[in-house]
């Protein structure tokens, strides 16, 4: 669930453009933290920090697989907090559309 | 298109629209300072907007409530911080419980809307600016039922897409 603190990170989470990036390739298919180190110009390490942020937002979830540990996309959790925000532009999109409205309606 | 931009910014938790009407700026603003026109726009579809007080004058406070679909009432209250007619102004917007007196537990967002002329019509910039993401959560309850079945759609399409 996206409430309170959750949503406080998943919103950090996500703030990040590596961090989306990382999410975008795992979404559908899982990757390795070390193939995905290999995308980035950074450290081992650095690329292991973003996949525990999304981790801890519960964005991601981790699963060994022999030697590795393979990083999967949790979808449910992403589509919540964007739809909060889309849902905000819905409001305010939706107000536009009603000034126009009245405005129209007096001229 | 009547909306030209979104700018969504999770990390400081703003969120602003920019959208041009065929209107001059003194029109434009009317829709906000007369609570008749107001109302026939602020709430959500399915919530719609009653205002039982609209002191549209710097330092004035309005209360209104909008009304859901099953007829739940949910209470708001502005509160006017800076107004320059017909430029800009800014206001704090809160909710408040079923006597109108304003919930003291949640923070208000604030909002800094402009008006701009541009030939003879107007482009309204809304910034609106939240404190934590419970008021987007409060925010987001406000009915908007055909609303989130257009956002996830789109969440779906940005899902489908090949990485």
């Amino acid at each position: 669930m996206v409430v309170g603190d959750g949503a406080d990170r998943v919103f950090h989470a996500l703030a990040d453009g590596t961090r989306r990036d990382i999410l975008a390739r795992v979404i559908h298919d899982g990757q390795s933290v070390s193939a995905l180190a290999r995308l980035y110009p950074m450290s081992f390490a650095a690329v292991q920090k973003h996949v525990a942020v999304l981790e801890h937002a519960g964005l991601i979830t981790k699963e060994r697989r022999g030697r590795e540990q393979v990083v999967h996309g949790e979808v449910d959790a992403l589509r919540r907090a964007a739809a909060l925000l889309a849902e905000l532009e819905d409001i305010w999109r939706h107000r536009v559309r009603g000034i126009e409205d009245v405005l129209r309606r007096e001229t | 298109m009547t909306v030209l931009d979104v700018h969504r910014d999770e990390e400081a938790l703003t969120f602003t629209i920019v959208a041009e009407f065929d209107a001059p700026p003194a029109r434009v603003w009317q829709v906000w300072a007369d609570a008749r026109q107001l109302e026939r726009w602020w709430g959500p579809p399915t919530w719609p907007a009653t205002f039982d007080r609209h002191e549209f004058r710097p330092g004035g406070r309005s209360a209104y409530h909008m009304t859901g679909p099953d007829g739940t009432k949910a209470h708001g209250w502005f509160a006017f911080t800076l107004l320059d007619e017909p430029q800009r102004l800014e206001f704090d917007d809160g909710f408040a419980d079923q006597h109108g007196e304003p919930v003291t537990t949640m923070e208000p967002t604030h909002g800094i809307v402009t008006f701009e002329a541009v030939g003879d019509r107007t482009r309204m910039t809304v910034l609106s600016r939240f404190t934590s993401i419970d008021q987007l959560q409060e925010m987001a309850k406000m009915g908007m039922e055909e609303g989130l079945r257009l956002a996830i759609g789109q969440i779906d399409g940005v899902l489908a897409e090949p990485s």
